[in-house]
Parts: C-alpha cells; structure tokens; sequence
C-alpha cells in the first residue's frame, strides 16, 4: 500500500516540477480565481491575458488608466484594496511606496526575475533599501521622432526640439517628468550648471531648466497627452519633429507616415514600468501567478512586439525574432549591460538628494512649475 | 386601484386629510428626501474638499498638513501664468456662450413660431440626437475635421482657397464647445419663446410697431430668461471642461479644469491646490447664478 | 406677419445649424467604415471589417450593459425625487424656493471635475467600495434638476381646479394622485426622464472620479481614444448606438408634442 502510494505521490512530484517551469508559475497557495489590475491601455491584450487564465484560474477585470496620477488615485479609492495591482511607471512608483498602497515582493518566488538583465532586478524606482517592491515589466526608450521628408538633414540632436526653424511643429509630452529631458539636454549644453542626475535638481538648476523650457513654449503646437495624440499629430502633417516612444514609431510606420525615430546624442531618459501588488491586495496567489506568468521569457517577448516595448527579460529576445523579424535589435533587448545602465530611467523627484543635503526640487514643485511652464 | 375596500379607504383619507389642510406640511415631507440627498451627499461632499483648499501639503512627504492659510490662493494669482489660465477660460466661455446664443436664437424662433408641427417635431429630434453620440467622439471627430490634413483644409484646397491652421488653437475650442453645448441653449430658448403668446405680438402689432420694434421690445425681453437659462449651461459647462482641451487645444490652451486634474490626482499631487484652483469657477458661476436668478432664468431651465 | 424675406433668411439659417451639428456624426458614421485604423483624411479604403470585432466586444459589452443600468437606476432615482421636490415647490412662494432650486441647480452649475472629485474623496472618508452604487448616486444628483425643471414646468401649467374638482367628486389625495395628477404630468416625466438618461449615458468626467473597476461605455470610450489602435470601432459602436436611439427620441418627442403646449392663448 504504502509503495504504491510513493510511486503516485512520485509521479505526482515529477508532473508538477515539470509543468512548473513551462507555465512559469510558482504556487504559493491555492488561487483564489480573480484578479483585478490597473493596467496601461493595451497592457492586458487578450492574447497573453486568456491563457494566463485558463492556466491558472484567476480571471482577470481590469481598469486602464491614461496617466500615472490617474494610477496613483486609483489605487488609493475606496481606501485601497480594491485593486490587487498595478503597472506603474517610474515617475510613480516611489510614490506608491512611500505612501504605504504598495506590499514588498518576494522576487524568490518569481522565477523569471533571475533572467532579468541586472539594471531591471533592483532599479532605483521600485527598490527602496533593498526591498522589492514589484517586479519590473517592460521599458522603453523616450525617443526623438521626426518626418524623414520635411525634416532634412536627419537630426542628431535633441536641440531640433528646441530650434526655431520648427516652430509650431514642435510635439513634447505633457508631463511634468518632461522637465528631466530639458535637464538631460542642459547637462550637456551647460555643464557649468553642474547637473549629474536629471532628477536630483537643486534651485538654481531647476531654475535655469524651467527658462528653457519657457523658451521652448512658444515653439511647441501641442503638448502630447496621449500617444494617440501624438500619432494624430504626425499623420496629420501638424507636427515635424518630436519627442516620443517606440509605440507611437510603430503604430505611425504601420499607417505608411515617413517617420524615423533615434535615439539623440545627448543620451534619453527613459520609461521603466513595474507590476506591483497593493499592500491591501485580496487576491494575492493570483499575482503571484501573475508575476511568474509575465516575467517569463515567451511572454515577455509577446507584449514588446504587440505594445512597441522592450522586455527585463535577457531571454526574450529569441522569442520577440520569432513573433516579429529583427525586433530583438530593433528595441534594443539584447544590448550590453552598459546600454540600459546609461538610459536614465524616470523616477520621482524627492526633495533628498541624496549626497546628504536634502534640498532638490521635489515632485510637487515640479508638477506647479510645469504647469506653469505649458498654461 | 378602484377603492380597495372600504377600512382601506378610510385609512387612506385619514392619512390624507392633515395633508390637504396643512398644505405646508405636505410640501415638507415632499422636500425631505430631495433636499437630504442633496445636502447629505452632494453640498457635504463639496463642502468637505474646499476645506482643502486652506490646508497646505508637506513639501517632503506630500501629505496634507491641516494648517489654516490663504497660501493656495496667493500662490494662484501671484502667478502671471495661472492668472493667465482663468482669464482665458473665462473669456472663451464667454464667448462660447454669446455663439451659441446668437446661432440658436433664430433657430429656436423658427422652430416655436413658424414651423409646422411635424418640422418642429423633426427639429427637436435632429437637436436631440447628437446629445445621444458620445461627447468625446463628436470632440475626436472635429480634431480630423480642423487637423492640418483634415477634412476642413482639404475643402478649402479644392476651392483655391489656402488652408487654415485652426488645429490645436483656442480657435478650435471655441468652436468645438460652441458645437456641443448648442442643444443646451437651442432647448430653453425654444421653452421659453414657445410660451410667448400670440395676442402680445399682434397687439404689439396694433400698436403700430414695426417687426424690428417688436422683436427688440416685445420678444427678446421675453425670451431673455431662457437664454439666460441657456447660457448657464454653456457657461458653466465650458468654464469646468478639461476633455475639450486636451483634445483640440494647442500649447497655449490650458483650461481651470486641467490644472485641477493635473494638480488633483495623485499622491504627491496637491489636492489643496487643486481645490484652491478648483474654488474658483465655483464663485465665478456662484455670481453669474446670482445675477441670473434676477432676470427670472431659474424658472425657464 | 413676418416679412417673406425675414422667412426665408430663417429657414437658411435653420438649416446651416441642423448641418453644423450633424457634420461631426456623418464623420464618425463614415469613419466607422475606414480601413485604417488612424483616422486621417482622406479616408482611401472602405471596409465593413470592424463592425464584427466591435459587436463582440467583451469589454464594450460589459460597459454598455452598465451603462444602461446605472442609467436606469439613476434616472429612476432622479424621478423619484425630483417629483417630490417639484410639487413641494411648485405653488408655493416661501424663502425657500428659489434656495432649493438653487441647490438642484448646483451639480450642473459646478464643474464636472469638482463634483467628481469631490464623491471620491467623500466616499473614500465613509470607506465606501466604488461600483454601480457610486456611479449610479454620482450620476442621480445632477439628474434631479432636469426633471425637476420639467415636471415644475408642467405642473405650472396644470390648471389647479383639476386637482379641487376631483377632490369634490370624493377623491381622496392618493386617488386624485395616482388617478389626476400623474397622468398630466406623465409627458413632462418621460421628456425629463429621457434628457436624464441620456445626460447620465454619456457623462464621463464625474464618473472617472466614481467607477470602481469596472467601465461605463464613455470610459471605455475614452480609454480606446487613449490607445488610438481601435478607434473605428468605437465609431461603430457609437453610430449603432445612434441608430438605436432614433426610434426613444422620436417616441418621446411625439408624446410630448400631444401635451398640448398653449401656443396662441
């Protein structure tokens, strides 16, 4: 009796530890069969969101949201808990954190999370003293965009955004983020200002970027709030030159508009997104089925070729030349170590500079100064 | 319900009586429950996030710190770029309002006094409609219409006539809410036209004024309540918009309502700002409702 | 009486603004038919392909069938109410009338964005979970006022020696109501009734601020406009919404044309 029943609970063992790893996911209790997700428009597309539920149960409800303030609101409503998780961006995640909406992760218990290029395991806009609070998703580059027909000779610089010979063609992103793209820019062009991280701007830098960048208003036709936006905008002729990401690129090359985009000599700053689990979380198997399931190398490789991003996950990329010819180089997703750690990842600006004095702008002057700087 | 039985029906009288003798009694209990919906859950609501506007937010954690000052308020119009943002909702609502007022009083004066029944009847149907499309399609719709390709410049080029660069301006806004807000003023200013009786016109006839005569003594001052009526729609409807905005304007057409929401979401985001910010098209329009009350508009809504 | 010329400058302008308001939706019916689906001009491929994909629609499916709900629950709730207020109000002239109007005025009168903003905070403090409750109490205090204007409106109207002659004839008040009173009003509910239902369908800023995790129609709209990638379909939902709701606008427009408006008296 006892020997027949070694040799089922055997054969049982092998099963799982074989399915396991072909499914990604880690068990850590029974699924409770539902998930409810604040998400990214066209982040739960259903060709990985219906196998994901048919191998593990949890049926997924979600909520898009079009900006990371809309992301951080959410999470918040009805006094937390009613979102289970979260994809959010750099320029909001420390804001979750310190807000006390967002649980630490066990990144053991996520098996993809090793394969992860080392930039994304513990960057620094969702691991707070070696804690990881969510797992990183996907990236993408904030790219310099133009028509290759009304644009010639093809810009290397980022200073075409802020030329006069574009004026009213000009498109920019609407958010106060943005003001780290025009300290990149300075960083370059003024190095007596003395900026090193984009991010980390005491008064007199903060000041002297928000000059340019009230400079640069009247050059600007519109600032993007949506990448939608930013593809009208290009399809339409109303715009030339512009600052944008790898999805608007894809989505305006689909629709047979002559745009390019590169990558400026100034280096780019950076979008780094991050699923992270609610403090208040009531379905919390389920997300981690979840991060198993979309940190895995196959998965990771469908969302960047159907979204226009790029994946965490070094193996990817065999996977994303499958789906889609020449992607992998394309999103950069097999780059050197060195590529990711040179992007300048978003992140929230915290009055603690963090070389021990504590007087950086932080997020809220940023938010009235770039409201200022686009009224 | 024929009788229900003779104790019924003397209950149901019993019950009923005080109410016919103390009319005021009746009128009391009619206006309980409305009056609490509105006070317990709206006018609590409201009251509760102009507290905010007093408060300030601890520029380190982002928290809310209850401490009692006019910084918000001082903060807004100490600033030439914010004052700038007020100034420009205010004036394009403003003169959405008088468009829409000056294309919808004909309208309305021909639907209510010369049409046929059935004309009128496929009017109202033809206002009506558009209400039924989703606002934020018809909005998308204009942005293909006035974009530097869309529909309206391609017009133009095929009649020799140069394009015009309207996308993404306040020109465009002005238009696009003067489009969506028209049934609005078309519906109380038909109200209130329609109520005008006929023997004031041809008395005013009868007394040997001219049409223009009459139409400036006689009808306008009697229309005035509806498009005042009206005009509380377009106004304060355009006053609190951000979706118009962000989706045809340009870099220099930011409205009150997207400062509020850019500044009113969020943790770090400055919830005492917005509701500063947020504070002030309520006493715009506190005023305009004011003011409006005067002119006997309530009546006509 | 009016000058022919006065006439016939009123029928040109009657209808260059019938155009003006239904240029926009010929646009959104024509671009539902686009093959490409970024909506430039002008349109080089015709297609009737998005009309399957946007009627299976799980996700617009579920908004719609909320909307209506929370449509129906609202409007039903701004009838119940904003009756009760309009024959408080109605007669009387006390202090408080204009005050109380004032009040239903208020949800209209204030920016979307306040109201929303406000619910949230105000739900989020009584811990309130957000779903159909939220949107549906959001979306009945600003309907209150439309049919409150209309029934008080109608009931102005209403000659009081119905109510006396029928009290004469031995009607005690629920009789005289359910058998007098509401029939003559019953026009002025259905039209306000109607602008309530569609005001409620449509609104989006208030309940950005009041839906939990699930979408109303106009949020999924929106949310579609944000991705840019299936904007004919939401074309086509709204040009088959539009269709379904020719034949509700014209059966209240003819019901509300037979209350017998006092034209010439």
């Amino acid at each position: 009796m006892r020997r027949i029943k070694l040799r089922y609970v055997a054969l049982a063992l092998v099963a799982v530890t074989l399915a396991a790893p072909a499914a990604g996911i880690s068990k850590t209790g029974a699924n409770e069969g539902k998930l409810t997700m604040i998400a990214w428009e066209g982040y739960l597309d259903p060709s990985w969101v219906k196998p994901f539920e048919q191998q593990s149960g949890c049926k997924i409800q979600a909520k898009y949201a079009g900006s990371s303030d809309e992301m951080v609101t959410l999470m918040r409503s009805g006094g937390g808990g009613q979102y289970d998780m979260v994809s959010a961006s750099g320029d909001a995640s420390l804001r979750l954190v310190y807000g006390g909406d967002v649980a630490a992760v066990d990144v053991k218990k996520v098996p993809g999370w090793k394969q992860f290029f080392k930039t994304f395991q513990s960057p620094p806009n969702n691991t707070v003293k070696g804690k990881h609070y969510g797992i990183s998703l996907q990236w993408g580059p904030n790219t310099l965009l133009y028509n290759t027909k009304k644009v010639t000779p093809a810009p290397t610089s980022v200073s075409v955004l802020y030329s006069p010979k574009f004026k009213g063609k000009i498109t920019v992103p609407n958010n106060p983020i943005q003001i780290a793209d025009a300290a990149l820019y300075l960083s370059k062009t003024k190095p007596s200002l003395g900026i090193k991280d984009p991010y980390e701007l005491n008064k007199t830098q903060f000041a002297a970027t928000i000059a340019l960048l009230k400079q640069q208003r009247p050059l600007v036709k519109k600032y993007w709030g949506l990448a939608s936006d930013e593809i009208s905008l290009f399809k339409n002729g109303d715009v030339t030159v512009g600052a944008s990401w790898p999805y608007t690129t894809g989505a305006l090359q689909a629709a047979k508009v002559p745009v390019k985009e590169l990558i400026p000599k100034e280096g780019a700053t950076g979008w780094l997104d991050t699923w992270m689990l609610s403090a208040k979380a009531k379905h919390p198997n389920c997300a981690y089925a979840w991060y198993g399931y979309i940190s895995s190398p196959k998965v990771q490789a469908m969302q960047a070729t159907t979204y226009g991003e790029t994946p965490v996950n070094k193996l990817a990329c065999s996977y994303m030349n499958k789906l889609s010819k020449g992607s992998c180089a394309l999103y950069h997703a097999n780059a050197p170590e060195s590529y990711y750690a040179s992007i300048k990842f978003w992140k929230t600006p915290v009055a603690d500079c963090g070389n021990g004095k504590k007087d950086c702008m932080d997020y809220s002057k940023w938010v009235t100064a770039w409201n200022e700087v686009v009224s | 319900m024929a009788g229900g039985g003779p104790s019924l029906r003397r209950a149901r009288r019993r019950l009923s009586l005080p109410f016919w003798r103390h009319g005021w009694l009746r009128a009391v209990a009619e206006l309980v429950p409305p009056v609490a919906w509105m006070t317990l859950i709206y006018v609590a609501a409201v009251a509760a996030l102009f507290v905010y506007a007093f408060w300030g937010v601890d520029s380190f954690t982002g928290k809310v710190v209850h401490a009692w000052s006019l910084d918000n308020f001082r903060q807004i119009f100490e600033s030439g770029a914010f004052r700038g943002v007020i100034w420009r909702t205010v004036y394009i609502a403003a003169a959405v309002t008088a468009t829409c007022a000056v294309l919808a009083f004909p309208f309305a004066y021909f639907m209510a006094r010369l049409a046929s029944p059935r004309v009128r009847a496929m009017l109202f149907v033809l206002v009506l409609l558009p209400l039924w499309s989703s606002y934020l399609v018809r909005v998308y719709a204009w942005k293909v219409i006035l974009a530097q390709d869309g529909i309206l410049n391609w017009s133009l080029e095929q009649i020799g006539l140069p394009g015009a660069n309207l996308g993404y301006s306040n020109w465009a806004m002005w238009l696009v809410f003067t489009y969506i807000w028209l049934p609005f003023m078309i519906l109380p200013v038909f109200a209130a036209l329609e109520r005008i009786p006929h023997s004031y016109i041809e008395a005013s006839r009868d007394l040997g004024a001219s049409g223009f005569t009459t139409m400036r003594r006689v009808i306008l001052p009697l229309a005035l309540p509806g498009i005042v009526a009206g005009s509380i729609f377009t106004f304060s409807l355009t006053l609190g918009d951000y979706i118009t905005p962000t989706l045809v304007g340009g870099a220099g057409s930011t409205f009150i309502g997207n400062i509020v929401y850019s500044t009113g979401l969020g943790v770090s985001g400055n919830l005492p700002f917005a509701a500063a910010f947020a504070a002030i098209p309520v006493v715009i329009m506190g005023i305009y409702l004011t003011l409006a009350k005067r002119t006997g508009a309530f009546d006509a809504l | 009486m009016e000058t022919r010329a006065t006439r016939i400058g009123l029928w040109i302008w009657t209808t260059l603004v019938v155009l003006f308001l239904h240029i926009p939706i010929v646009i959104i019916v024509l671009y539902a038919f686009n093959a490409s689906n970024v909506q430039g001009w002008p349109i080089t491929d015709w297609t009737t392909k998005w009309f399957g994909p946007a009627i299976h629609n799980g996700e617009m499916q579920d908004a719609l069938i909320l909307s209506l709900k929370a449509g129906a629950l609202a409007t039903a709730i701004a009838i119940v109410l904003g009756t009760l207020a309009a024959f408080a109000l109605y007669r009387a002239s006390f202090f408080g009338r204009t005050m109380v109007s004032f009040l239903f005025v208020l949800p209209i009168a204030l920016p979307g964005i306040i109201t929303g903003m406000a619910l949230n905070s105000y739900f989020t403090y009584w811990g309130q979970t957000f779903g159909l409750w939220t949107i549906v109490v959001g979306h009945a205090t600003f309907c209150i006022v439309i049919v409150f204007n209309n029934v008080v409106a109608r009931l102005r109207r209403m000659p009081a020696s119905l109510t006396e002659a029928s009290m004469d004839l031995g009607a005690d008040g629920f009789q005289t109501f359910f058998h007098v009173t509401l029939p003559a009003i019953s026009t002025a509910l259905i039209s306000g009734a109607l602008l309530a239902f569609a005001l409620s369908f449509d609104e989006v800023i208030v309940t950005t601020f009041t839906a939990g995790v699930q979408n109303t129609l106009p949020i999924w709209i929106f949310g579609n406009i944000r991705l840019g990638q299936q904007l004919p379909e939401v074309n086509v939902v709204v040009f088959l919404i539009l269709l379904a709701t020719i034949i509700p606008v014209v059966l209240a427009q003819r019901l509300t044309r037979e209350s017998g408006i006092l034209r010439t008296e």
